[in-house]
């Protein structure tokens, strides 16, 4: 057996070889899957659950996806990633598509020749304290210890944010946000690092959450967006437009509870009717059918109910819209117009 | 003479005295304590030290492990029920995740429908080892053993049943090149032949022919993809694999190493030092990541089966170090002897070396087999959800987040279960086989 799919692998693989540049597109409709990057688990955006199916933030933009292209939101084959590998992943054609957590930085974008589609979240570094420490600003804490997750951008950002306010710290290096709770809970640290959102999900876990704060400063952009390969516009395009039918659809008041109702009965909204295929050709242009964003919202809600249905204030994260409110409510939440 | 003690002596004893019980202090319980634990005041001390220490130890950690939530559906939860049931800041374990998640930490992803393959994989792999590891057993069930290598992977992977076939058909192939080129030929290249033949049937006939007879005979079970596997199962399929080859790839290593072809030489001891210096998650990294840029795009060489080459190739190059010291253990006139006989090479590592070098290096071997078992965690830093990785996966839900030693304990004692019974194995095997007395 092992032998026999190992050349019959490497026969493949040679075959193979010639026709690599074929279009995403084809090779996922070819395939009857979408294959998705998604972390290894974090709370709130990626996460099996007790049946072993995917489910998080992050991973709603994978069934989205998966809907739009394939029709089926549950096409999806999620490979678990993690830091290292993730990049390597999608650069060697394993997957389709990475929506993991991932911040959109020049170098990722232009050196690693990556094309980021957009932003699902914009997160920023933030800190944690317990509040028996009594601080109540970022600015507050010099000369303590704090705990940073090591390899990441976080420990770059936390470096200069200190050095920028002419304070100094100690850094407590862990290797996992499961070993950072304990070393926090534990006293190891005055303070823990991280993105605001996982510090939010943290924060939800402790026993008594009341008796930690998380201070108000953000030190760092975290625009956190699901990016495709270079080199493939019309397969970009796609999981863009994907994402920004799922803004555009909150912004038009499109829910999972009324879009068969208004895909059924064109509204005299023609940009509602434009990105639900009732009028124009917009599926087509994509190479999709007509109701390829019917699919994409059927298949979880548009943004703002993934946004409440995952991460947002009624879930144990608890974490507000801020940023990612809406551009019409004061955020950055900002989709083209279908047209 | 007989006479003279009675006149001398006043009284003598005509009878034996009978047996007296020892004294209390020297038998039972408390004689075994005053021999064992108490036989002079330092040992007293220490015995008292340890008691007290080990007390302590239970008292912390039995309390947590019975003061426990096993019905809970969330970390919250648990704690609200550990705080009703046994009042406040009361520390307990919260065991409902492993009630909820076991079937998860054991077998991935893997369809639920389907977990009797698995399962019927594993009974399958300890019947057919049954016969390797216990000479008692009947021997017919070799049978087993020898079909076990084609049918565990086909119950794992599912599929065609022709495709295993094919692959046994290979080895058949072989077997048959080598009678018939050896009887016109000669052995060498009767040797030359059987490892030929399979090589070119496996890469260019036998997929075609596995295809032709599904469609003549469609014979076949639902296939599961390997990015399905997951926790337990996924550490024992690696494990296993990487145990049952890594020994006599190991052992020609460790023949290959000591032989006096150069060619052989260099490249055996090449192999065993490259392997032997590269971390083990170096080598995974290569599977996961470096065989990518290798490989043309869009090939899909299945992540796991990359693994397993990689461990068991890193299993080997230590089995081959490990035998080849207790190559080194032998006597030399072993070797000599087995000359004398007029045995050739293969004869005399069959008959006389490999039984004696090997019963020596069963420690060796066994701590390597465990060494290799538990190395298989690392495969969650590639992202592969093995019992660890998952315990981070379970812990991304928001229900369980926060759950740390409960997940680690369960997985620790599923580990400490496999590798102790490997140990005890071994031990029985050393008893058996009285190396000791060599």
């Amino acid at each position: 057996m092992k032998k026999s799919v190992i050349l019959g692998a490497l026969t493949v693989a040679s075959l193979v070889a010639g026709g690599a540049a074929a279009a995403t597109l084809d090779d996922v409709k070819a395939r009857g899957k979408l294959n998705c990057g998604t972390n290894t688990g974090l709370v709130g955006f990626a996460a099996p659950d007790a049946n072993g199916d995917w489910q998080g933030f992050d991973v709603a933009v994978c069934r989205a996806v998966a809907a739009a292209v394939l029709g089926d939101q549950s096409a999806v084959e999620f490979v678990p990633t993690t830091g290292k590998t993730r990049f390597t992943a999608l650069a060697s054609g394993e997957i389709d598509v990475l929506a993991r957590n991932t911040t959109w930085t020049f170098s990722r974008d232009v050196d690693l020749k990556f094309t980021f589609i957009g932003v699902n979240y914009y997160d920023g570094q933030g800190f944690m304290v317990p509040k028996s420490l009594g601080v109540s600003s970022a600015k507050e804490l010099d000369g303590a210890t704090v705990c940073i997750q090591t390899g990441t951008t976080t420990e770059l950002n936390l470096a200069d944010f200190f050095r920028v306010n002419n304070i100094s710290y100690e850094p407590v290096p862990i290797e996992t946000n499961a070993e950072a709770q304990q070393q926090y809970l534990a006293g190891a640290c005055d303070a823990y690092t991280t993105d605001a959102s996982g510090l939010a999900a943290t924060r939800a876990t402790f026993e008594d959450p009341t008796a930690h704060v998380i201070l108000p400063e953000i030190i760092s952009k975290e625009p956190l967006g699901p990016l495709v390969r270079h080199g493939d516009d019309e397969w970009a395009d796609i999981v863009r437009w994907t994402l920004n039918a799922l803004i555009a659809a909150e912004e038009y008041g499109v829910t999972s509870a009324n879009i068969d109702e208004l895909a059924a009965n064109p509204t005299s909204n023609p940009e509602i009717n434009r990105l639900l295929g009732t009028e124009g050709n917009l599926g087509e242009m994509l190479g999709l059918p007509a109701d390829w964003a019917v699919k994409a919202i059927k298949a979880g809600g548009n943004y703002g109910e993934l946004f409440e249905k995952h991460i947002g204030e009624n879930t144990p994260i608890g974490l507000a819209r801020g940023l990612n409110a809406q551009w019409t409510d004061g955020g950055l939440m900002y989709a083209p117009p279908f047209r | 003479m007989s006479g003279t003690h009675a006149h001398t002596a006043a009284y003598v004893r005509d009878t034996m005295l009978p047996e007296q019980a020892p004294p209390a202090t020297s038998v039972g319980v408390l004689g075994w304590m005053r021999a064992n634990l108490f036989s002079n005041w330092f040992n007293a001390i220490l015995t008292l030290l340890s008691v007290a220490f080990i007390y302590q130890v239970l008292a912390a950690i039995l309390p947590w492990v019975f003061q426990s939530s096993w019905t809970a559906n969330s970390l919250n939860e648990c704690r609200a029920q550990i705080d009703a049931a046994y009042g406040p800041h009361a520390e307990g374990a919260c065991w409902a995740v492993i009630r909820e998640r076991y079937l998860q930490l054991i077998f991935g992803f893997y369809p639920s429908e389907l977990y009797w393959r698995p399962i019927l994989a594993f009974a399958l792999t300890l019947a057919a080892l049954g016969p390797v590891l216990f000479t008692a057993l009947p021997r017919k069930m070799l049978w087993l053993s020898v079909a076990a290598p084609f049918l565990v992977p086909w119950l794992l992977w599912g599929g065609s049943a022709w495709v295993p076939v094919a692959v046994a058909l290979g080895f058949v192939l072989g077997y048959v090149a080598f009678r018939v080129v050896a009887s016109v030929a000669g052995a060498l290249l009767g040797a030359i032949a059987a490892g030929l033949v399979p090589v070119l049937w496996w890469l260019l006939l036998a997929s075609g022919w596995a295809g032709l007879m599904q469609s003549v005979l469609p014979l076949g079970i639902e296939a599961v993809d390997s990015r399905n596997f997951g926790g337990f199962m996924l550490s024992i399929t690696i494990g296993v694999v990487a145990i049952a080859c890594s020994l006599p790839i190991g052992v020609l290593l460790a023949l290959g190493r000591q032989s006096n072809l150069l060619i052989i030489k260099a490249i055996c001891t090449g192999f065993i030092e490259l392997i032997r210096g590269v971390p083990l998650i170096t080598l995974l990294f290569v599977a996961s990541l470096l065989l990518n840029y290798f490989m043309p795009p869009g090939t899909d060489f299945d992540i796991i089966l990359r693994v397993i080459i990689m461990v068991t190739l890193f299993a080997s190059a230590y089995m081959a170090e490990v035998i080849r010291g207790g190559l080194a253990a032998l006597p030399k006139g072993q070797y000599e002897a087995a000359d004398a006989l007029g045995l050739d090479y293969w004869k005399a590592q069959r008959l006389i070396i490999m039984p004696q070098a090997l019963k020596i290096s069963i420690p060796g071997i066994v701590s390597t087999f465990i060494g290799v078992f538990k190395d298989t965690t690392l495969v969650s830093i590639i992202g592969l959800l093995d019992p660890l990785g998952f315990s981070n996966s379970i812990r991304a839900n928001a229900e369980w987040n926060g759950i740390v030693w409960e997940l680690y304990g369960f997985i620790a004692f599923m580990f400490f279960v496999f590798c102790f019974s490997m140990s005890r194995y071994s031990m029985y095997l050393e008893r058996k086989l009285q190396t000791e007395h060599r």
